[in-house]
């Protein structure tokens, strides 16, 4: 055996069994702060009024804090949890309504509204675009009026 | 402008006063719960005379179960007479009355309790596990559960004798 080859064969000794290791270290039972904090952010504080349950410092968001805490501390998935709050709450509890059913609607309009909207601008400035010079050739502004025209000039108002 | 276009501006307003109209007669109050006909959440808990307070205990009786708080003023104060009458009414004829206190300091309940002589079980829910279990946004909150265990009602603000007697003897109707 070449001493690289021993000296890979003694690095892989150590990597190897580490994930395994690290993985029988933390069952479901670590929590990140984060991973509340994902799964808060996204449930309305009940008692609030346009807050988050991670921004309320209210007792009734610290107790939802602990519950998702617990549950995912239970082995419990981030989707699991949230379920949990809508088969309580309704999907109301949701900041963000979801990407599916009725609810997709207030996804889909405000863009289809928007790309309407710009389409009719975008049909409008055509046609004036071309209106003008063809306008301007047209001589629509006849002697009376270039008479009142040059009368009101010179009056003021 | 084209003439077809020029009464389709107006007419883009009818289905936002359409929608207007509708949230307009809605009433706020009326918070629709998911739970309605599903089992009652099951708890146990201890209760302010150190008794266990438990739902399941309760199987085969109509229970009225009430979220509330001493600082929850004129609401609460107003039911708890109403709630007391209701189970002393009740209690000889299968009905029971629980009181879950939530987000409350337990000297402040117990004076409410006392104030009131609430003499139905009554326990405070410490964690908030109970409460966020029966989907509960404020106080008060009323769940009229049958004898089979399930939420068949929910009433959000004072409980009146109207509502209490209303559901509690349809539910005591049913038969067990």
């Amino acid at each position: 055996m070449t001493p690289l080859r021993a000296f890979a064969l003694l690095v892989a000794a150590i990597l190897v069994p580490a994930p395994a290791a690290l993985r029988a270290q933390q069952p479901a039972t670590h929590v990140g702060e984060e991973g509340v904090y994902e799964i808060a952010s996204q449930l309305r504080c009940v008692v609030c009024q346009n807050l988050s349950v991670a921004d309320s410092p209210s007792e009734m968001a610290q107790q939802m804090r602990a519950i998702i805490r617990e549950r995912l501390a239970a082995g419990e998935t981030p989707d699991q949890v949230v379920r949990y709050f809508i088969e309580r709450y309704g999907e109301w509890i949701l900041l963000a309504p979801r990407r599916r059913g009725f609810t997709l609607l207030v996804w889909i309009l405000p863009p289809l509204a928007l790309l309407a909207g710009l389409g009719v601008v975008a049909l409008r400035l055509r046609k004036w675009t071309r209106r003008t010079p063809a306008g301007r050739a047209d001589g629509v502004v006849d002697a009376a009026m270039r008479e009142r025209i040059r009368r009101e000039l010179e009056t003021g108002p | 402008m084209s003439r077809p276009w020029r009464w389709l501006i107006p007419l883009s307003a009818v289905p936002v006063l359409v929608l207007l109209a509708y949230g307009f007669r809605l009433n706020p109050r009326d918070v629709p719960s998911p739970l309605i006909s599903r089992p009652a959440p099951g708890f146990a808990l201890t209760g302010f005379d150190d008794s266990t307070v438990s739902l399941a205990a309760l199987r085969g009786k109509v229970v009225v179960l009430n979220f509330w708080a001493s600082w929850c003023y004129p609401a609460c104060y107003e039911e708890a007479p109403v709630l007391e009458r209701g189970w002393r009414t009740y209690r000889d004829r299968g009905a029971v009355v629980v009181g879950i206190d939530i987000q409350d300091k337990v000297e402040a309940a117990q004076k409410f309790i006392r104030d009131f002589t609430l003499s139905f079980p009554n326990a405070q829910d410490v964690t908030g596990k109970v409460s966020i279990d029966y989907g509960v946004y404020g106080v008060p909150e009323t769940f009229f559960i049958d004898r089979g265990g399930r939420i068949r009602a929910k009433h959000v603000g004072a409980v009146t004798e109207d509502v209490f007697r209303t559901h509690v003897e349809r539910l005591l109707a049913e038969p067990g």
